[in-house]
């Protein structure tokens, strides 16, 4: 469908909220937490944090949650009855407040889970998944959605993009279907004058590397071990990274409950020594350094070969979370610049 | 800095390390610094010492990688220093495995070649808790059990179980760690509830008599788990009962693992 544009007012954004809660959708929105700011559940505008760059977190969890039942077992008299997760009871739910590069995740995520079969848990989660952007005003020093397909107004992945253009009034685009019966619920949502743009209300967010030099030179850097170890001396192995990142998709499979049970999909990180392990005791990648390639081949050689799509944003979440500054960015740039 | 820069270059050129590991200037305008691993004189300008030069550096003594560019001078905060101590007591480096360049607020470097040599430097600092770790330690043994379990299921369930803290705690080299066992499962993988509680009173309890406070592994939570509440608890606890403080020598028995047969409790013996 074609971009609607209209406009609307925080007044009339608080009455959609209550709209929502009466039909009883989640809304999932950023909000304050102790000192950090993190997507979680929230009933009103009024909790909703705006003025950050980034949250910690992504809100992939709303689609891939950090642990989620499969399905349940129970062994009977030598025989093992399925029970298939019951997929009428996965919430409906509006994530509010994502940044463009966000969203833009989701197309990532639905690549990775739908790549050579429907993922059927995923699929329904994202069904039920509403997505209201909101544009960035800012960017910081770890952003590089420019440099990774992106932008701070990009609309991909979002059903209704929001961009602020006076204090309270925002330009509405109107993406989806979804977005069209989101928008359908708000009362007051005000015709758009062709003279209004959102250029002029979005962070400026220079390029910082070539993107189309990156995999040519991953895939001539594969072997050159001095270079990954040089890059990945300070990680510590943790999977920070990983769980930050709004694209990473990686998971394990854990059966729980003896005989009887659930079988539980939970994150999982190339950064971790047991990653890849496999029965024998032989592990591919027995070093850090070698993770560490894993982990941008993955996103930056792999994903764009095999999914046809870049599996990284460009958010910066990965480098803020960090805890020993692996900055994201400076390794690309470094990738990208590196002499054949 | 500069004393800190003069002695890396004469270290470095005169062969008695192969690498310097410091700080260097962290990339982001508010980042802290972050570890740097030098290994020409020439490279020695990039090292930095100011107040955010906070991770304790002994961390990367037990990275396989960084192992292997050979002997190491380590620039050491007081934890690293007591960190090297307790990895000492625990076998895990040896006497002139590494130089520890101790540095102080005010930028001091105090070369220390011997493990004898830190025990004496440490012996000299103090290794208490500080005012305001005290206050809010208080304010946390002040609460009922109740309140406590209450407290950290709340904070418990932000635990992604990313393990962020393992990695930046130079106490935790196990090559596999608990969580990494699957016969039996001791540890259940899932960040579920159970998962997150057990994890991370696991990882306090393993460490309890080891830590040395020096607060990475807080720092390197991604959502902010006040885990030092329970390694200070505890190495209070080790204190109050048996006088027992980790990293002040390099020959010590493990408080939560010896057993003497003078043992003034009698449930022991």
């Amino acid at each position: 469908m074609e971009t609607e544009k209209k406009l609307i007012g925080r007044g009339e954004l608080e009455k959609l909220f209550s709209h929502w809660r009466s039909k009883g959708k989640r809304i999932l929105a950023p909000k304050k937490i102790g000192a950090k700011i993190d997507f979680a559940a929230v009933t009103t505008l009024e909790e909703v944090c705006l003025d950050q760059v980034q949250t910690v977190q992504s809100a992939k969890t709303a689609v891939f949650p950090r642990v989620e039942e499969l399905f349940s077992f129970k062994n009977k008299d030598g025989r093992v009855e399925i029970r298939e997760r019951d997929q009428g009871a996965l919430p409906e739910t509006v994530i509010f407040g994502l940044r463009p590069c966000d969203d833009a995740a989701f197309a990532v995520l639905k690549a990775i889970f739908n790549w050579d079969s429907q993922d059927p848990l995923f699929s329904a989660r994202m069904e039920k998944v509403a997505v209201i952007g909101v544009s960035c005003p800012r960017a910081d020093e770890y952003c590089f959605c420019t440099s990774a397909g992106g932008g701070p107004g990009g609309t991909t992945g979002s059903d209704i993009l929001l961009t602020e253009i006076a204090p309270g009034e925002y330009l509405a685009e109107i993406i989806s279907e979804k977005g069209r019966v989101l928008a359908g619920e708000a009362a007051g949502l005000k015709p758009c004058p062709a003279s209004v743009s959102k250029e002029a209300h979005l962070a400026k967010v220079e390029p910082v590397f070539a993107l189309e030099r990156v995999a040519p030179a991953l895939a001539r850097l594969f072997d050159d071990n001095a270079f990954w170890v040089e890059q990945s001396l300070r990680c510590l192995g943790c999977g920070a990274c990983a769980y930050v990142c709004p694209a990473c998709a990686c998971f394990d499979i854990q059966d729980e409950g003896g005989g009887s049970g659930q079988r539980l999909r939970c994150w999982d990180s190339c950064g971790f020594g047991l990653f890849t392990l496999h029965t024998s005791g032989h592990n591919p990648r027995p070093v850090q350094s070698q993770r560490w390639r894993q982990r941008l081949m993955h996103k930056f050689s792999y994903m764009p070969e095999r999914q046809q799509v870049l599996g990284c944003v460009g958010c910066g979440r990965c480098s803020r979370a960090c805890p020993v500054d692996m900055n994201i960015l400076e390794h690309l740039r470094s990738v990208a610049e590196a002499k054949p | 800095m500069e004393t800190l820069r003069n002695k890396a270059r004469e270290l470095l050129a005169s062969k008695t390390v192969q690498m310097v590991i410091g700080y260097g200037r962290g990339s982001g305008e508010a980042a802290p610094a972050r570890a740097v691993f030098i290994r020409a004189a020439a490279e020695a300008e990039s090292l930095i010492f100011d107040a955010s030069c906070q991770q304790n550096l002994a961390v990367y003594l037990m990275k396989p990688e960084v192992r292997q560019l050979g002997k190491a001078a380590l620039v050491a905060t007081p934890s690293a220093l007591r960190t090297i101590l307790q990895l000492a007591a625990e076998n895990q480096v040896k006497d002139h495995d590494l130089l520890a360049l101790a540095v102080d607020a005010q930028g001091e470097v105090t070369p220390l070649a011997t493990l004898q040599t830190i025990e004496a430097h440490v012996a000299a600092l103090d290794c208490n808790l500080s005012a305001g770790e005290k206050t809010e330690l208080q304010k946390y043994v002040a609460l009922d059990p109740e309140q406590r379990r209450q407290f950290w299921q709340e904070e418990f369930a932000r635990c992604l179980k990313c393990y962020a803290c393992r990695g930046a705690c130079p106490l935790c080299y196990c090559s596999r760690c608990t969580v990494e066992c699957n016969q039996p499962q001791w540890i259940p993988v899932p960040a579920h509830d159970l998962g997150n509680l057990e994890w991370n009173v696991m990882r306090a309890m393993h460490l309890a008599g080891r830590c040395v406070n020096c607060g990475d592994c807080s720092r390197a939570c991604p959502v902010g788990i006040p885990l030092y509440l329970l390694n200070q608890r505890l190495l209070s606890e080790v204190l109050a009962n048996f006088n027992f403080r980790s990293g002040m020598a390099a020959k010590a028995d493990n408080a939560m693992s010896t057993f003497k047969p003078d043992d003034p409790e009698d449930f022991i013996r």
